[in-house]
């Protein structure tokens, strides 16, 4: 469905070059959860962007659907890191889920309707009216994540969501989101740089090197659905999944292999 | 350093040292007896006898009245323009040489030009003058505050498809606004000032025209009156205008406070 | 940590950035493009008055305001009105910050002189210095002092108010930390309160010197003191339309400068300090 191919971004130029991505190449079929992850400043966000139509690639080319994306895609949505800084201040969480409908082609019926679902997907019915920063932090991401299903998407974008929210709503938010995938049959793509995260969500994590970034290698999860915070965490492949992927990152050395979908399961 | 002294002596002082200047300079004012310099209580009266009724309809309505469509006029342009300006650097890079040059420029030089480019002394003249000047303030802060959007809001408004006249309305605009409503309050008081000085030049009715009247006939009451309507005039218009921006930007101060800066 | 990358700015509200950006050296075309926006006005200018839409009486052209302007430019007494209206600027100026600083510490740092005088403050500050003229006019007469009184008077207030935010912006945990270390109050507003309230005060020098340069100038204009503003008064009242706007551009010249001279001395003083910006214009 979203196929990267030889993505690169670089910065600047003659002497002053950065290159933040050398070359990310893998693709996500539909109703995949698929996770991201890599040390820190590997790039991940300019990625998303990428990937989002929101910057274009130095070089290489993203296909949804086979058509090149080159600027942000009607069915896709995004979910930002930031919360408070994505939502609007001065209007409520109803008018803030509904401002990306307002310029589709909808009934003020559909619309009023669509608004009301989404925030009810999320458990935020009875805070409509409210404004955004009257409502703590992972409320807030909620209503991120509200106003990108009202847009019913196919594939939603997500960019470090929980980073900034405390360890416990974290885990509510997780399953909020596989709840999602689950109850709408939509594609999503995390970035994460929390490992367990990675694991408990995700059907396959794209594992990311060092700057100059390039795919380490693309891990599938073998671990059994319907995810649960605490019984599959407990089970040790939980633990081995894990301990592999934090290998990969902490391990990686100056010499980066080049982007192949390498290890279709455990390693051992 | 503050000291922590007694908060009682602190109202005291809050209180009496206005009392106590207002009565030393009526004290003075008596025994002084100069014609130039009333006391207080003389002033309150010419103050009455002046504005409170009888001249009041006369001149202070048509000085408001070129006030606010100076300032409504003025503030409405510098919007208009700052928005485009705003949101294109290189529109930036061009206009800004002028908009330096224009902003800088004493109000009171342009004066006998605007009285002659526009055949009048009357209100589109006062009208447009104190509309002018006022736009600078509302452009130069509209400029800030779109170039200080937060660019996660821009890649939201991007990634979501948002088109242009959607975007200004509903994000740039009010994103904005907090800054450009103190461009608004400074247009303001500027336009007080401008009037004043624009009747003062040419005008047949108006508050700065009673100030010229006053000093050609040599009459001190009605100078001193005209002297602390204006003041009044300044003070009430921007207080008027704190309690209207307090309301629109409630939404902003909730948010300043409960986001960590 | 896209920022750390590529900054974002409002232009990307028109789509993607352009994969590699090939400018010139940013200062040549900067300076390109500020002739260019003159030279735009002026030969607008010049269409405008030649179409005819305007009477020649009215807008004289463009090249016959600049020949005017060049003629000014040569006179002594053009010199001397601009010179005298520097400074009846400058003391002014100068009057207001030697009084407004020294008053707004103390105002600033003492919560009882503060409030005591805080009433007094709000009434006068309102009042348009401006509005004083006729008073002058009638007291002092077209003077130097009148002239300079008016331009302090009406630049005292933004120093004063500036000042006193200034002094009470004091990060107060640079305070606390310098009483834990034991430093007396004396060195501590020398060091730390002073310091820090000098970008503020920078700022209300700014707002001042425009303030002053208005009110030198509107003196001249209505009271007939020496300088540009009584020259236009005189080229108003003869008819010599030309010289009426060579001498508005010439006075709007001396606004730039002295704008110009201030914006840098704040930006200077505010390098120490990149987080306060009080006020935008």
């Amino acid at each position: 469905m979203l196929e990267i191919r030889d993505v690169a971004k670089s910065y600047g130029s003659g002497s002053k070059v950065t290159h933040a991505l050398r070359s990310i190449s893998f693709s996500i079929a539909e109703r995949e959860l698929v996770c991201v992850v890599g040390p820190s400043g590997c790039g991940k966000t300019t990625l998303l962007k990428c990937i989002a139509g929101l910057l274009r690639p130095t070089r290489g080319e993203v296909l949804l659907h086979g058509e090149p994306v080159t600027a942000p895609p009607e069915e896709m949505a995004v979910v930002f890191q930031e919360y408070n800084r994505s939502l609007m201040p001065w209007s409520t969480v109803r008018n803030n889920v509904l401002l990306p409908l307002r310029h589709k082609k909808l009934s003020k019926d559909e619309r009023t309707r669509l608004v009301e679902e989404a925030l009810e997907a999320v458990g935020l019915t009875r805070f409509i009216d409210h404004y955004p920063w009257q409502l703590s932090g992972g409320m807030q991401q909620r209503v991120a994540i509200a106003r990108a299903l009202a847009y019913q998407p196919s594939i939603l974008l997500m960019d470090e969501p929980f980073a900034s929210v405390d360890a416990q709503t974290r885990g509510d938010l997780e399953d909020l989101v596989l709840r999602v995938r689950d109850e709408f049959g939509i594609t999503i793509l995390f970035v994460t740089h929390d490992i367990d995260e990675s694991v408990y969500l995700s059907d396959r994590i794209v594992v990311l090197t060092h700057a100059p970034t390039v795919v380490k290698e693309v891990v599938r999860v073998e671990l059994p659905s319907p995810r649960d915070q605490i019984a599959t965490k407990e089970l040790p492949e939980f633990a081995t999944q894990r301990a592999y992927v934090y290998r990969l990152i902490k391990h990686d050395t100056t010499a980066p292999a080049p982007s192949t979908l390498v290890g279709e399961g455990l390693h051992d | 350093m503050r000291g922590r002294g007694h908060e009682t002596v602190k109202v005291a002082a809050e209180i009496a040292v206005p009392i106590a200047i207002v009565v030393v300079w009526e004290l003075w004012a008596r025994s002084a007896d100069s014609q130039f310099w009333p006391p207080p209580s003389k002033i309150v009266q010419e103050f009455n006898d002046l504005w409170v009724f009888e001249q009041f309809r006369s001149d202070v309505v048509p000085s408001l009245m070129r006030i606010l469509l100076g300032f409504g006029i003025g503030s409405a342009v510098g919007v208009a323009i700052g928005v485009p300006l705003g949101m294109s650097l290189w529109a930036r890079k061009f206009a800004m040489p002028q908009i330096e040059y224009w902003r800088a420029m004493p109000p009171p030089a342009l004066l006998p030009i605007s009285v002659l480019l526009l055949h009048s002394i009357g209100n589109l003249q006062k009208v447009s003058f104190i509309a002018f000047f006022c736009i600078f303030p509302v452009l130069l802060n509209t400029i800030d505050g779109i170039r200080g959007l937060d660019p996660t809001l821009v890649d939201t408004a991007r990634a979501y498809g948002i088109p242009a006249h959607e975007r200004i309305r509903r994000i740039v605009l009010p994103a904005a606004f907090p800054q450009i409503s103190a461009g608004m309050r400074i247009s303001l008081s500027l336009a007080v000032i401008i009037m004043v000085v624009a009747e003062y030049f040419s005008s047949t009715s108006g508050v700065g025209y009673v100030l010229l009247i006053s000093k050609n006939t040599f009459q001190l009451g009605p100078m001193w009156a005209a002297i602390v309507l204006i003041g009044v005039i300044g003070y009430v218009l921007n207080l008027a205008y704190l309690l209207a921006e307090r309301r629109m930007l409630a939404w902003h101060r909730g948010w300043r406070a409960a986001t960590p800066q | 940590m896209a920022s750390a990358t590529q900054e974002i700015t409002a232009e990307d509200l028109h789509g993607p950035d352009p994969a590699v950006s090939a400018t010139g050296t940013p200062r040549l075309t900067g300076f390109v493009v500020f002739v260019l926006s003159f030279a735009f006005a002026l030969v607008f200018w010049q269409a405008v008055s030649v179409s005819g839409v305007v009477r020649e009486q009215d807008l004289p052209s463009m090249t016959a305001t600049m020949g005017e302007l060049w003629g000014l430019v040569q006179t002594g007494s053009f010199w001397t009105a601009f010179l005298q209206t520097a400074r009846g600027w400058a003391i002014g100026l100068g009057l207001a910050t030697l009084l407004a600083v020294p008053i707004g510490i103390v105002l600033g740092l003492s919560d009882l002189a503060g409030r005591a005088f805080r009433v007094p403050v709000e009434f006068l500050r309102p009042i348009p210095s401006a509005a004083l003229i006729p008073l002058l006019f009638l007291t002092l007469g077209p003077t130097l002092q009148s002239e300079v009184f008016l331009a302090a008077f009406g630049a005292f207030w933004p120093i004063l108010v500036q000042t006193m935010y200034g002094v009470r912006d004091v990060d107060p945990v640079a305070i606390d930390t310098a009483r834990s270390f034991g430093v007396p109050k004396r060195e501590r507003l020398w060091r730390i309160t002073l310091p820090s309230a000098v970008p503020y005060i920078a700022t209300g020098m700014r707002i001042a010197s425009a303030v002053a340069l208005i009110l030198a100038f509107t003196a001249e204009l209505f009271m007939g003191t020496p300088g540009l503003g009584k020259l236009l008064n005189y080229a108003q009242s003869y008819g010599l339309t030309t010289q009426l706007y060579a001498l508005a551009l010439a006075t709007g010249a001396l606004g730039v400068g002295t704008h110009l001279l201030f914006t840098t001395v704040e930006r200077r003083a505010l390098r120490w300090h990149p987080s306060q910006r009080v006020e935008a214009v």
